[in-house]
């Protein structure tokens, strides 16, 4: 018979139970400054992300105030000008347009090695495989970025090139000569820098498809690829819309890759191949030196927005994951 | 029930040893084992002859094209012989395994390029100088500043976070009930999700702008303390979850303290584990540059004080190379980033060793 082995993710053992009688009357004093250091670094953690949040919010505020232009519609950043003026349109479409471009380009790569390593790959190749995956997660972003900045920008111009020609009436891929450190660059980097996170989260959700909805699939006569897209896919859906939230997250945030492979500018142009816009990441790392007082506080304003925006798709992909734990068991 | 089982196989043997069944309408053709293998190669001849003839310079596009036609033709050979089932097999097949070659093209050339453009300069010199008096257009310098750096930054940030995370993990795993334990939960993951820019803002905001300290190596190692925790809590939680509870419970049994019983029991029972998510987590921050930009500002000349004045970092020193924009920096750029790999790899494989080394001796 055989038995499906127990998913690797799982908790081996459950959480002691503790009696809460016996807990109440804890008076062993080292008992008690253990449980105090314990609770006390955990609410720590709480007011560290509590002060994230207040200090960004009041620094923010300040520089709102001073603001001359409109903080989400001007197309500028003069942050240390008089007056100051300054706004976050180029930035939030030039991160969200990087981001997407890097997941519509990783996602299904990354899909496609989590099966070559689950459902493909020789065994012998398999094990060692996900092992380099795991730990091309461990390259420093500013290694891509020298890497993108240095290596890939040159080699992607004849792409663009003929991108340009077979495409360029679309307008949103029209080249022009020039080193093409665009956001469509910065799409294809990030997705370089998201896909092993993509890849070992689906790789794990994948591996635990029950062996039986598998092997009954194959027992009905189902070829490999109608066994993945009937009993794989399905099971593993909300895993791999949690990892590549997970790896949005990591894309929106991204900053020394971005900063140094891209050439920024505060406007939104009508090609994606086209050097020019800017993330918010990118903007605070690269105009930091040059920012006065309020300059700074206009960073953090840029920033807090970040903060946001990532939080809110960190905690969409949680949620899903942990709706799909409650499916689970 | 069991009995009708044993009989069946004799059953059905006695058919097919009389009466063979007609093989044809059970038996579909298939392509031989070596037929995908020969549409390869002829796809590849093909591709470079439709190259050669076009005059297209680029080898990438003779690469596309050959990769185009094998995917057709493997598509229409075996919709012919095999049927539309076994094509789409095989089409899912060929692509996945150019995912997986896709995915290895620019890790490999990553790994490569390092590899090769660092040892140009990296050296006894670059490893035991500074930058102090070198142009940024002259060959020489080195990365010793941003070595200390790096080493002390992390180390402080090391020094904050280990116990704050691992402390937050024994009362979620040991303690843990009720509503702060949730929130708690809740607010690691959220804060595993932190860009680093951002964490790097906040110690911007609250220990320079605010409390009006200057840019030190300290204030970097806080921000690194902020994305460093998160991570250690995890890990350090999903190790201690796989202590079996019989351990807990018999050293309590025996009246041992519960704070005993956690600090001799249960962490040495799983030190393996912590230790290696320790090290992740230390390898994670390392190769962050972001709050450094912001905290620590950067420098030409060792400074081996982290709690005072400007200090430099490896990650920042491949930036600062980099943004110099000439040969000589260039190649201090590789070097560096070399060192980094390095530094960040070895880390890894040391705590994968120990973390097979000292696996936790569960019941299973």
């Amino acid at each position: 018979m055989d038995i499906s082995p127990a998913p690797a993710t799982a908790p081996g053992a459950p959480a002691p139970e503790p009696d809460p009688a016996r807990a109440k009357n804890a008076t062993r004093p080292g008992d008690r400054v253990f449980l105090a250091l314990s609770r006390g670094s955990g609410i720590l953690l709480l007011v560290i992300m509590a002060a994230i949040a207040v200090f960004l919010t009041v620094r923010a505020a300040n520089a709102l105030s001073h603001d001359e232009g409109n903080f989400f519609t001007t197309f500028e950043w003069s942050a240390n000008a008089t007056p100051p003026v300054f706004g976050i349109a180029v930035l939030a479409f030039g991160t969200v347009v990087s981001s997407l471009i890097a997941m519509a380009i990783a996602v299904p790569v990354a899909i496609g090695i989590a099966l070559f390593i689950t459902h493909y790959a020789p065994r012998k190749l398999a094990t060692p495989l996900s092992y380099v995956i795991d730990l091309l997660a461990a390259v420093p972003s500013i290694v891509y970025g020298l890497w993108g900045a240095l290596f890939l920008v040159p080699h992607l111009k004849d792409l663009y090139a003929w991108l340009n020609d077979w495409f360029g009436w679309t307008g949103i891929l029209e080249y022009h000569d020039g080193a093409p450190r665009s956001l469509f660059t910065i799409g294809i980097l990030l997705a370089i820098m998201i896909l092993p996170i993509v890849t070992s989260v689906s790789r794990e959700v994948f591996r635990q498809t029950p062996r039986m909805n598998e092997e009954a699939a194959l027992a009905l006569g189902a070829t490999r690829w109608e066994v993945i897209r009937m009993a794989v896919l399905p099971f593993g859906r909300s895993g791999v819309i949690s990892a590549s939230m997970l790896g949005l997250g990591r894309a929106l945030g991204e900053t020394m890759a971005v900063a140094t492979v891209l050439s920024p500018s505060f406007e939104i142009g009508k090609s994606l191949l086209d050097p020019g816009g800017g993330t918010f990441a990118q903007n605070i790392a690269s105009s930091f030196k040059e920012s006065g007082e309020l300059g700074k506080d206009a960073l953090i304003a840029s920033g807090l927005v970040l903060f946001v925006l990532t939080l809110l798709v960190n905690g969409a992909a949680r949620m899903i994951i942990a709706r799909r734990k409650e499916y689970a068991a | 029930m069991s009995e009708a089982m044993m009989d069946q196989p004799v059953i059905t043997d006695t058919p097919s040893g009389s009466a063979p069944l007609p093989r044809t309408s059970l038996h579909r053709p298939r392509l031989p084992r070596w037929a995908p293998y020969a549409l390869a190669a002829g796809s590849a001849a093909a591709g470079s002859a439709v190259g050669l003839a076009a005059g297209l310079g680029s080898h990438v596009q003779w690469g596309l094209i050959a990769a185009l036609l094998y995917v057709l033709s493997t598509l229409g050979v075996a919709t012919r012989v095999e049927g539309l089932r076994q094509a789409k097999d095989r089409l899912a097949t060929t692509l996945v395994w150019v995912c997986f070659l896709v995915a290895v093209v620019p890790l490999v050339s990553l790994v490569w390029e390092t590899v090769s453009r660092g040892v140009k300069v990296l050296d006894g010199t670059f490893l035991s100088h500074s930058m102090a008096g070198v142009l940024t257009i002259q060959p020489g310098g080195g990365v010793y500043h941003a070595i200390i750096g790096t080493l002390e930054q992390v180390g402080i940030a090391t020094a904050i976070a280990a116990p704050v995370g691992l402390l937050t993990a024994v009362y979620l795993v040991e303690y843990g009930r009720g509503r702060l334990a949730r929130a708690v939960t809740f607010f690691v993951d959220v804060m595993t999700g932190i860009p680093s820019i951002v964490a790097g803002l906040f110690v911007l905001s609250f220990w320079i702008l605010m409390l009006d300290f200057g840019y030190s190596g300290l204030a970097g190692s806080m921000a690194l303390a902020i994305l460093m925790m998160p991570v250690v809590v995890r890990s350090t939680e999903e190790m201690l979850k796989l202590v079996p509870n019989e351990l807990r419970e018999a050293s309590l049994a025996l009246g041992v303290p519960k704070w005993r019983t956690i600090l001799k029991v249960v962490l040495p029972t799983a030190i393996g584990g912590i230790a290696t998510g320790v090290m992740l987590a230390v390898a994670r921050i390392a190769g962050e540059s972001a709050p450094i930009v912001l905290l620590v500002f950067g420098s030409q000349v060792i400074n081996n004080n982290p709690f005072e004045g400007a200090q430099s970092s490896l990650p920042y020193y491949i930036y600062e190379q980099w943004a110099a924009g000439n040969e000589a920096s260039y190649d201090r750029a590789w070097a560096a980033a070399l060192v980094l790999i390095a530094f960040v790899m070895i880390l890894n494989l040391v705590a994968r060793g120990i973390a097979r080394w000292k696996a936790p001796k569960t019941s299973r």
